[in-house]
């Protein structure tokens, strides 16, 4: 049959988590569809239909999925899963908060934040904090998947799928939108930056955390956070990096203060290349990073910027 | 209101997890288990409503072996009222959890449903939503902060952008994410009351739900090794390293 991919977007732009997406659909089964649901959503959906490997777009454009809650999107999805024997999303939080209905509501077990398609039935996933790797396989029948986005490369541009309008499907209006508060930045993504910079309970305070913006801009990072950094209310709640947080795999990962809990290694372990900063020599994080610097951070930190700023980053 | 918990006996999370070497499983042995971390989380809620005057009893639940209900006593010493084992030595996937915590529900019409977000051994932060799917109800999930209202609750939920504020009619599913509380710790006094507090048996039988495995799991392996490298012996030597590695 085929496999339907749901689009990761903000209504104005389509994220790069929906390529990698569909990356993942097209070694499950072809061909590949993408919804895109929203409210004046056009333009994502021309750009959905530019990903190469995607047959057809649909295109729900509706004020109930403006903000993609998951009952509406329940039920969207259920009009609709006849025609496909695999529906996926990245494991963001939109994903992890739809899928798992639609998968109930199928009568079908979820599969969780896959990093391998090893045959369309079978499947790698983490569990235990990324200390272990289950292969399972799934059942035949109806597959409902979300993925980790930094397992999978994204799928190129170069698409022409046809869009095909379809119409919302009735919604019982027991959830509603109130409110938002998103961190603005002008920085990449966390999940997709080549390079992240994040800092622990080491900084100390908010004030010192900013301390990493200059090394940020120099290398053009993203910023991520420990746990314990958040819940200290350094940064806000999507800086963290983790288990429970984000996973991300950059080029290259700079730990400064930060211990190295297994929680904490979980979301960064697969990144390229790993330096911690940290004063304590015994610290966990020395085990999983490449370049290891043992100090301060209030020394070295202003001392990279420096040395950064002599070799010509700006 | 009554005020539904189901907890989750789980590896403790400070424990490193070894994988088997016939790719088996996990050692089990003489592991320290705990409640899962987010339905203390959870439980914490659940009691503070309690103490808040809006609900007016916490059941909690647990799905596992007999050992399960040591997990629901802790939760029974943080201020929950009465707990329901359903009892099974076998493995559980979320969507059989979800099934019986649907027939719980059915049977004890709670009018608010805390679940965690996630099961730190399966990592699969689906239960919440499965079980919200299964009965029709609304989510709020990844919960950073709640206000329940008379029919209504207003759930700040931590997205990957930020924070998102939802209001959602009752009865309602919501899952717990880190900031939600600090969960208490259960005082002697209460650890001895909570001996006395009935914990009622069942099984996946009595309540009608078929709990065979729908995934056949091929192996448990351990994951890529990474190897820890150098100690360098200041900033120069590190940005010197790391242009040779072409990533900055
Ligand atoms: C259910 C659950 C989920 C969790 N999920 C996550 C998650 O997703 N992500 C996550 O990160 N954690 C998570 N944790 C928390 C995790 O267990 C650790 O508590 C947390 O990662 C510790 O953060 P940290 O390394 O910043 O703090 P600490 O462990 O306190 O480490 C601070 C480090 O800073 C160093 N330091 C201090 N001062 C300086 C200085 N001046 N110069 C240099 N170094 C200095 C210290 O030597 C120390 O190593 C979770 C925990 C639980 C129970
Ligand atoms: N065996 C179980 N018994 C009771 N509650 C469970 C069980 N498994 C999962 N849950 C609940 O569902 C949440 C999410 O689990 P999961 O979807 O497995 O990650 C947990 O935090 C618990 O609140």
């Amino acid at each position: 049959m085929a496999s339907l991919v749901i689009a990761e977007h903000d209504n104005a732009s389509l994220k790069d988590a929906t390529h990698k997406t569909v990356t993942a659909a097209a070694q499950v089964s072809t061909p590949v569809h993408v919804l895109v649901a929203g409210e004046n959503c056009a333009a994502v959906a021309e750009a959905a239909a530019r990903i190469a490997g995607v047959e057809k777009v649909l295109l729900a454009d509706a004020p109930s999925y403006a903000r993609q809650l998951a009952e509406p999107m329940e039920a969207l999805l259920l009009s609709i899963t006849d025609k496909y024997d695999a529906i996926l999303a990245p494991a963001t939080t939109t994903g992890k908060n739809i899928l798992p209905r639609v998968a109930a509501r199928l009568d079908v077990g979820q599969i969780s934040e896959i990093l391998k398609v090893i045959s369309p039935d079978t499947f790698e996933r983490p569990i235990y904090a990324g200390n272990a790797i289950e292969t399972l396989r799934a059942p035949e029948g109806k597959k409902v998947i979300t993925i980790r986005i930094t397992a999978f490369a994204a799928a190129g541009e170069g698409g022409r799928a046809t869009i095909e309008q379809i119409v919302a499907a009735s919604d019982a209006g027991h959830s509603k939108f109130a409110g938002e508060a998103l961190s603005k930045s002008e920085r990449p993504e966390l999940t997709s930056a080549k390079v992240v910079i994040s800092g622990g309970r080491g900084l100390g305070s908010a004030e010192n955390f900013k301390l990493l913006d200059s090394i940020a801009d120099k290398l053009h990072a993203a910023v991520g956070a420990s746990r314990a950094a958040v819940d200290a209310g350094y940064v806000p709640n999507d800086y963290q990096v983790g288990q429970t947080g984000k996973a991300v795999a950059p080029d290259l990962y700079i730990a400064v203060g930060i211990s190295g809990a297994i929680q904490h290694l979980a979301g960064m372990k697969d990144s390229r290349k790993i330096v911690a900063i940290n004063k304590d020599e015994e610290a966990p994080i020395f085990q999983v990073a490449d370049y290891g610097l043992v100090g301060d951070l209030f020394k070295i930190i202003p001392e990279l910027d420096e040395e950064l700023s002599k070799r010509g980053y700006k | 209101m009554k005020v539904l918990v189901p907890v989750k006996r789980v590896i403790d999370y400070n424990v490193k997890v070894r994988v088997k070497a016939d790719q088996s499983g996990v050692d089990l042995a003489n592991v320290k288990m705990s409640m899962n971390p987010f339905d203390e989380i959870a439980v914490e809620e659940a009691v503070r409503l309690k103490e808040k005057g809006k609900a007016t009893e916490v059941v909690i639940v647990s799905i596992g072996p007999q050992q399960a209900s040591e997990t629901i006593r802790t939760a029974l010493a943080m201020g929950g009222d009465r707990g329901i084992l359903v009892k099974t030595d076998q493995m559980v996937e979320p969507l059989a959890v979800a099934k019986i915590l649907k027939a719980i529900v059915d049977a004890e019409q709670p009018g608010f449903v805390i679940t965690g977000k996630q099961a730190i051994d399966d990592d699969a932060n689906q239960v919440g939503q499965m079980l919200a799917a299964l009965l029709g109800w609304p989510q709020g999930t990844f919960a950073h902060s709640l206000e329940l209202a008379d029919g209504s609750a207003r759930i700040t939920r931590e997205i990957d952008g930020g924070l998102q504020t939802i209001e959602v009619k009752l009865p309602a599913v919501m899952t717990t994410d880190l900031r939600l509380n600090e969960p208490r710790y259960a005082s002697l006094p209460n650890i001895m009351k909570a001996k006395k507090k009935p914990i009622e048996e069942k099984s996946p039988a009595d309540l009608g739900v078929d709990i065979t495995p729908r995934f056949k799991v091929l192996k448990i392996s351990e994951p890529p090794k990474r190897n820890s490298g150098v100690k360098v012996s200041g900033v120069p030597e590190l940005l010197d390293k790391l242009k040779a590695d072409g990533v900055i």
